[in-house]
């Protein structure tokens, strides 16, 4: 049995080899998601090499619990300072600042990102101590000075002596560069993010908002008192309120963030060869299932000699965990090099100095290897079973094939997709903000089996319907009628396609519906007619200064204006964002926003209004009394005098006095209303000409601001687009397996027509219309499921926001051009071939 | 209308009637081998299947040709209908030099000049009995002249099963509606190989007398090749091939003169 069996397996190198190039694919990214992090991670380890060796102890405020702990960092007071000092063991206790947000504006008058969305440190020069070096010129020795990464220096292009604009905490300031710094081991970086050292004297102002203050007290400790010793000894003398960690803690602690990032990727990798391997069971399943079809006179002959018919299952089993293993190995040998690529991608695109060895965890064998036989012995289970059910007379009778019910695979396909869709609204029943994404993808995935197992059942009438454009020439209607001759075949070919399509249509449902809901809703809600916002490259909303709120006010055309200022604050024992406008009377004519109770303002002095669900959530009503703690450490008690409802908005109101208590008193977005006949243009260039320091800033209309909004959808969209990509290869590859062994089956059929007359050319259209009408077959099915999916899941988000259902249409349009494309693409081997079929052998007896 | 009696062909054991009595018959030629010699591979594996083969086909006749496995009837039959090239001589369908052909002529020479009847597997699954009849004239985009369609639908007595697909058909059925096929674009010659050679002895009849008929009543020329001596007898003259050579002929053949003159032929191989 397993000499047939690996015989077998020799002479179907090709077809195996194209079922298996799915699994090697899916395999591909699994290992080089390992690969990936594992090479990443260890150069991590060595890149924070040097990070907390300038301190023993480092003493910071404790972060509040609660939403956005990286919005606004809570300082230390510079007393502590002294405090600390006077703790027994401390050597030296220095204030020392260090923050995120530090933009140094490029030639090209935009700022310049730091790689990987990583940190760009505005810090205070506390000369070379730990990993920092100075490469050139020197340390800032007044304010106005500073000095740069040599990361930053070299992505910016600017040198020693170079007059720069940076935005801070404060509005743009120009400085001028007088030193150039490097790390430890001739490193451009720490771990990618670039650094401004600023003079000491206003570090603290520029990154913190207030000159009394420091992100950290760093210690060195007396000779022979341990840092962990001195740690149990500062917590009681600081109390709570603040987190002391020895050196190393900090240094393990930011290689663990650097590899939380590093996660991400990797899970996003995983995720990408899971799908292609989901996608892959199809291919696989079909092609067992056609080669078991076409060998069923040799099963019989097997059983009519006795063979058990466990022994069939095993043969088939055994050659499915053969072409699994080689397609493992062969996608884990790609996936080595994919990772490696991608970690050099990596290092090019990060400040470059990794030290990148090669690293294949264990983990990725031994994951590759099992996944991929797995996979493929699940996909080949079906079909061996049903090989064992070939009859031992079948080997006397002519071959076959009678159309089998689809009931029982229908029913079972619809039950499957029902409950696929219930864990899928299982899922967001908690919300937007917290969906369980196992149930939503472990959903996702049922239901995809169960349309699956649907799609047999239409795949006659549906290939009839959409090849009836083609019936009017013979060979358009021989393709379009062989598409539907084998209905679980073209199902499983379609399926690997409809899975790809209706994930991305579903989630592009998704995000379109959310847009047209945003964009109604904003313009219902927004009265005004510009609006200045950034675009947060950063986790700290990019801010400008309040005097281009003045000048705009001065404007002509401008009836009114007002800004916004964000904090996040503690209410009672929650965390939460707020908002101040400089203007509440006019943010009211600005906004529609619905009173429930009380007054809705104008705000004096101590008083807020909040919407009724946040109201209730905290237990206030109108009348209670609150205390809030602002992130600079401010507590004030402020009255509940209104709430209200909206569609697009909510949260705390507070009063415009509150701006004094914020950490960041710039504002980050602001509205204007035109008087009436001004010109919308003009106004428009005047707020463009006040924002020219502030390049993260812009002036737009409501469409643009939704447009704004709406932005991080369509970075999901390019993703989901490269995956789709992916899994069309598979999906094509799945087709031109089908084909070709379908035309093996046929070779007499082809030999038949062209005896008949059929030309070279109309053999080829016939192919190419058997494959344009199978694979539009899949992307029109792969819309319609993704619709239907994608509709089930704004139904359920109705209560968070998105209240309309908005199709994708000219994606939905594209997806079918490109569903014929891919027919197209996936004909020209089998079409070729079945054109070179040799009409004398075609027609010869067997 | 036809006056032929559908479905049942009683077989033939007394000898055709001489060929001066048919109606419409013309002495033109519809198909010629001229010194046609066709092998197969080369060197030690050179097989020489025919060898200086000269042969005619009437316009009108029925003509089997007989031999025995391997002497090259079935090759000859090939070459007659531009399925296969031939190494030397020419092949002529009536007044076209099918010698030297491309591909392109070749395909709609066979499109609408020819019509083939196979021994098995002669139809497309996946069309019903009529498509596969209309298939001929539906590739060379033709319409069907529909008394002519309802002739040789009537003739071979498949009315009512028209809208069946071959997988609901028997043998016997099937080869019918191939020989309608065959006919339906009333092509110069029908070549038909072993037509009846999957049939059981009624069934076969059904056929032969079906192909018989179309000669006789419409002037069809066709060339069967067979080894059976009583389908052999259907036709109005048999060439006896051996070695790859035309060695004997027979006109007005029974079945009897057909098994004698292989009987005859056999024993001359042997000796």
């Amino acid at each position: 049995m397993i000499r047939a069996t690996l015989a077998g397996l020799r002479a179907r190198k090709l077809r195996l080899v194209l079922s298996g190039s799915a699994v090697v694919i899916g395999v591909m990214f699994v290992s080089a998601a390992f690969v990936l992090t594992g090479t990443l991670g260890r150069a991590f380890d060595a890149l924070y090499t040097g990070v907390g060796e300038d301190f023993d102890v480092r003493v910071t405020a404790r972060q509040l619990p609660g939403v956005g702990d990286e919005a606004a960092t809570r300082p230390v007071p510079d007393a502590l300072v002294a405090r600390t000092a006077a703790v027994a063991g401390v050597a030296t206790a220095t204030g020392v600042v260090s923050e995120d947000g530090a933009r140094l504006i490029g030639h090209d008058g935009k700022t310049v990102p730091a790689p990987l969305g990583r940190a760009r440190l505005g810090n205070s020069w506390t000369g070379e101590h730990g990993p920092i070096r100075l490469r050139a010129g020197h340390g800032p020795a007044s304010p106005g000075e500073i000095a740069i990464s040599a990361a930053l220096a070299d992505a910016a292009g600017v040198r020693v002596g170079d007059r720069v604009g940076v935005l801070t905490q404060r509005p743009k300031r120009v400085f001028t560069i007088v030193g150039i710094i490097g790390y430890t081991g001739g490193r451009d970086s720490l771990g990618g993010t670039h650094e401004i050292a600023f003079h000491p004297s206003e570090a603290a102002d520029l990154m913190l908002s207030r000159s009394d203050v420091h992100s950290a007290i760093d210690i060195r400790v007396d000779a022979g008192v341990r840092p962990d010793e001195l740690r149990g000894r500062l917590s009681i003398a600081l109390g709570d309120d603040y987190l002391i960690e020895t050196g190393y803690e900090v240094r393990a602690a930011q290689a663990a963030a650097a590899k939380e990032d590093l996660a991400l990727v990797n899970q996003i990798l995983l995720g990408v060869g899971g799908m292609t391997l989901f996608a892959g069971v199809f291919l696989v399943l079909n092609t067992f299932s056609i080669l078991i079809a076409q060998r069923t006179r040799e099963l019989a002959l097997l059983r009519a000699l006795g063979a058990r018919r466990r022994q069939v299952v095993g043969s088939v089993l055994l050659e499915a965990a053969l072409t699994g293993a080689i397609a493992s190995v062969l996608g884990l040998g790609l996936g080595v090099g994919v990772g490696a690529l991608l970690a050099g991608l990596a290092d090019s695109i990060g400040a470059g100095g990794l030290d990148l060895i090669l690293t294949v965890p264990p983990a990725a064998v031994v994951t590759s290897l099992v996944v991929g036989v797995l996979v493929t012995l699940l996909a080949a289970l079906a079909p061996a079973l049903r090989a064992s059910r070939v009859p031992p007379m079948a080997a006397l009778r002519e071959a076959a094939t009678p159309d089998r019910s689809l009931l029982r695979l229908t029913v079972a396909g619809a039950v499957v997709a029902a409950a696929g869709a219930a864990v899928i609204i299982v899922g967001f029943a908690g919300g937007t903000e917290d969906p369980s994404l196992a149930a939503v993808l472990g959903g996702v995935l049922v239901s995809f089996v169960g349309f699956a197992l649907l799609t047999p059942a239409v795949a006659r009438p549906a290939t009839r319907l959409l090849g009836r454009p083609f019936a009017r020439s013979v060979p358009g209607r021989l393709g379009r009628l062989n598409a539907g001759r084998n209905p679980r075949r073209t199902a499983a070919t379609a399926s690997a396609l409809m899975v790809g399509i209706a994930l991305v249509t579903g989630v592009n449902v998704v995000l379109t519906s959310a847009t047209a809901s945003f964009d109604e809703q904003a313009g219902d809600y927004f009265r005004t007619d510009l609006i200045i916002t950034g675009v947060a490259s950063t986790e700290r909303p990019p801010t400008f200064d309040p005097a281009v709120l003045g000048r705009a006010r001065e404007l002509s055309g401008v009836a009114g204006v007002s800004g916004q200022y964000t904090d996040v604050v503690q209410i009672g024992d929650r965390r939460v964002g707020v908002a101040a406008w400089d203007d509440d009377a006019a943010l009211l004519t600005s906004v529609k926003v619905d009173r429930v109770a009380g007054s809705l303002g104008p705000l004096g002095p101590g008083e807020v209004v909040v919407d009724v669900a946040t109201a209730t959530a905290q237990g206030a009503t109108v009348g209670s009394a609150l205390t809030v703690t602002f992130s600079s450490g401010q507590r004030r008690t402020l009255t509940v005098i209104g709430t209200y409802t909206s569609d697009f908005s909510s949260g705390w109101v507070l009063p415009r006095a509150s701006i004094a208590d914020m950490a960041s008193r710039q504002p980050t977005f602001g509205m204007v209303r035109l008087a009436p006949g001004a010109s919308k243009r003009d106004v428009r260039a005047g707020i463009d000409a006040l924002l020219t320091d502030s390049p993260e800033i812009t002036v737009t209309d409501r469409t643009g601001f939704v447009g704004i909004l709406t932005g991080v959808f369509r970075t999901v969209m390019l993703f989901l687009q490269i995956l789709l990509g992916l899994i069309l290869v598979i999906a094509i590859l799945g087709i031109i397996n089908t084909l070709a062994m379908s035309i093996m089956e046929r070779t007499r059929e082809f030999g038949l027509v062209r005896v008949a007359g059929l030309d070279r050319g109309q053999t080829i259209h016939m192919i190419t219309v058997e494959a344009v009408v199978i694979s539009v077959f899949g992307t029109a099915l792969g819309t319609a499921v993704g619709v239907g999916l994608g509709a089930a899941v704004v139904a359920t988000l109705r209560s968070e926001g998105i209240q309309k259902l908005a199709l994708p249409w000219p994606y939905l349009g594209a997806y079918l051009v490109l569903g014929a494309v891919i027919g197209v693409i996936a004909a020209i081997l089998p079409a070729l071939r079945a054109a070179r079929v040799d009409v004398l052998r075609a027609i010869a007896y067997e | 209308m036809l006056a032929i009696p559908r479905k049942v062909y009683p077989a033939r054991l007394s000898p055709a009637p001489t060929t001066g009595l048919l109606p419409r018959m013309t002495r033109d030629v519809a198909a010629r081998a001229v010194g046609v010699w066709k092998v197969f591979g080369d060197g030690v594996a050179e097989v020489t299947a025919l060898r200086e083969v000269d042969v005619e086909f009437a316009a009108g006749g029925f003509t089997a040709v007989m031999g025995p496995s391997g002497s090259g009837k079935s090759t000859l039959m090939h070459c007659l209908a531009g399925l296969d090239t031939v190494t030397r001589g020419e092949i002529h369908l009536g007044a076209t030099r099918v010698t030297g052909l491309g591909d392109r002529a070749l395909t709609r020479l066979r499109r609408e000049r020819v019509g083939f009847v196979f021994q098995q597997f002669n139809l497309l699954p996946v069309l019903t009995a009529e498509e596969n009849i209309r298939l001929p004239l539906d590739i060379a985009g033709r319409r069907p002249d529909p008394e002519w369609f309802r002739t040789v639908v009537d003739t071979v007595g498949l009315g009512d099963r028209l809208r069946h697909r071959p997988a609901q058909l028997s043998g016997g059925q099937q080869q019918r509606v191939a020989c309608a096929r065959a006919l339906i674009a009333r092509p110069e010659v029908v070549f038909a190989d072993e037509p009846t050679g999957n049939l059981d002895s009624r069934s076969g009849a059904e056929v032969l007398g079906f192909l018989r008929a179309s000669v006789h009543d419409h002037g069809q020329t066709i060339v069967m090749v067979t080894h059976d001596p009583v389908a052999a007898s259907y036709a109005d003259r048999v060439v006896f091939l051996a070695d790859g050579g035309v060695v004997d002929e027979l006109a007005g053949p029974s079945a009897d003169k057909v098994l004698d003159t292989m009987k005859r032929l056999d024993t001359e191989a042997a000796r």
